[in-house]
């Protein structure tokens, strides 16, 4: 059983500390129920917490919209997922090759597309490639800039995971014979990719984050859907709240589902 | 060449912009961000749980919707912010939840012998955390607390979209005037490599003042492992 340095930080409390911690906790609590008053008052008293604004969401018509945004939304980010994450694969191994251009020119795309906003990319498809004539589908517009970002953050994330597999094992293959490529195909790479298992679904929130800018180019994922609701119901505040939720709820289940990975990973690697 | 001769001017404002959004939004970030970590580590649990909750909220939260609904949802129950401070705002709250989470994951390398030790000579909470946890956290914190940096520089680009005046949209707007893509794509993007990789570089610069001789990989790649913070858009 190990304890972090959180967990002692301060002593099993006596009377007097369990007092004062007690004392802290009314008083905390009372401060943030004041916040939470404070939140609905205002609300309330620009007409806000109305129910009608409110229980809109529950009809059929509503949730089918914006079900069929959060459809656009999870097609978005599954089609970026499935080439960006093999496409970040290959450019950590171009980037680790020991082929000198290769690898400076993987680092180049890496770095390039790691230091600029993904908006700048889309703003690129967008706005300048229809000037030499390439014009894209709204859905390739948001689609291409996703992978391309996130093929650079990926092959990060692999490259790690690569450097992080204990050097023994390349001595081991090695020392079987393996070619350098072999070693890596049947040794390296499996391993690796277990590593960077809970850092790939964080890149698939990532890329969950990054759909919204479907707002921006007009296609239809769930941010964009809100925003086409506001303008027919005009319930600013309402809408952009539930969508927020919608994508708060999702990406919480998918980093839970990461961090659970991660744990259950240590767990073995510390028992074996 | 025109275009940006005509207005320089305007876009060393939108750089400008840029540089305080993201330094104002950065700094904040971590003064709540280290405030929300020593109540996730208290011992007083209502601290605990409003933390909690608060990160969780902010980490999962896109930056997009957040800034939407601070700029355009907010006005709607009274609170009307100028554009800037709704991009401050919103680059605030969500860097901080990550902030947090580093501050935390970094007060967790501390070995607990220190802790005890600090206890052991009378210090208090605050004490411990003061003179004996946080300095050697912030080793270890350097480098997530470099990419939390870099994920700011890139949120500022997002405030373009609820009409922040910053480089990118001060060189979309140059573009629609003056129909040149690529240049004004090829400033805006020099501009975010500029403060990117130069925020990398102090980083590494602060990381090796800090650590010398750590020789662990502890690069930008190194922490790429680390589940614990989450996903920074």
């Amino acid at each position: 059983m190990s304890t972090s340095a959180t967990q002692v930080l301060f002593d099993a409390p006596g009377p007097k500390g369990r007092r004062r911690i007690l004392l802290l906790s009314v008083l905390s609590v009372v401060v943030i129920l004041a916040l939470l008053a404070a939140a609905l008052w205002q609300f309330q008293s620009n007409g806000q917490l109305d129910p009608g604004k409110w229980i809109v969401y529950l009809r059929v018509d509503y949730l089918a919209f914006l079900w069929q945004g959060l459809w656009g939304t999870l097609k978005v980010t599954a089609l970026a997922a499935v080439v960006a994450f093999p496409l970040g694969l290959l450019l950590a191994l171009a980037r680790l090759s020991r082929l000198r251009v290769l690898s400076a020119l993987a680092a180049v795309w890496i770095e390039f597309y790691r230091g600029i906003p993904m908006l700048l990319v889309v703003y690129a498809f967008l706005l300048a490639l229809p000037a030499f004539g390439v014009t894209f589908p709204r859905f390739w517009m948001l689609v291409i800039p996703m992978i391309l970002v996130s093929s650079a953050t990926t092959a990060e994330v692999f490259r790690a995971g690569i450097n992080a597999v204990d050097r023994g094992q390349h001595e081991a293959a090695a020392a079987i014979g393996l070619s350098r490529r072999d070693a890596m195909v049947s040794v390296v790479l499996p391993q690796a990719v277990r590593l960077v298992l809970p850092s790939l679904i964080l890149a698939l929130v990532t890329l969950l984050k990054d759909s919204t800018l479907g707002y921006v180019v007009s296609y239809n994922e769930l941010q964009f859907q809100g925003k086409t609701l506001v303008s027919i119901t005009r319930y600013l505040v309402q809408t952009y709240l539930v969508v927020s939720v919608i994508y708060i709820v999702i990406n919480f289940l998918l980093t839970r589902v990461a961090l659970a990975l991660d744990a259950r990973m240590k767990a073995r690697a510390a028992a074996s | 060449m025109d275009a940006i001769r005509e207005n320089i001017p305007l876009l060393l404002q939108g750089i400008g912009t840029t540089v305080a959004l993201t330094v104002l939004g950065y700094v904040f970030a971590l003064v709540v961000g280290t405030v929300m970590a020593v109540a996730r580590v208290s011992p007083i649990p209502p601290l605990r749980w409003a933390a909690t909750v608060y990160v969780e909220i902010f980490r999962n939260i896109p930056l997009l919707s957040l800034l939407i609904l601070i700029a355009f949802g907010l006005p709607d129950v009274g609170l009307r912010l100028p554009y800037f401070w709704c991009g401050v705002l919103g680059l605030t709250l969500s860097s901080a939840a990550f902030v947090c989470e580093n501050v935390r994951s970094g007060i967790n390398t501390v070995p607990v012998g220190h802790a005890e030790a600090a206890r052991s000579i009378g210090l208090g909470f605050f004490g411990t955390l003061r003179f004996v946890v946080l300095p050697q956290a912030f080793r270890s914190m350097v480098q997530p607390l470099v990419n939390v940096f870099i994920g700011t520089v890139i949120g500022s680009a997002l405030c373009s979209a609820i009409a922040v005046q910053e480089v990118t949209w001060v060189t979309q707007t140059l573009n629609i005037r003056y129909a040149q893509a690529v240049l004004m794509f090829l400033i805006a993007g020099a501009a975010y490599l500029v403060l990117s990789l130069g925020g990398a570089a102090l980083g590494g610069v602060i990381e090796r003042a800090v650590s010398p001789g750590s020789g662990r990989d502890r690069s930008r790649a190194g922490s790429a492992l680390d589940v614990t913070a989450g996903a920074q858009a």
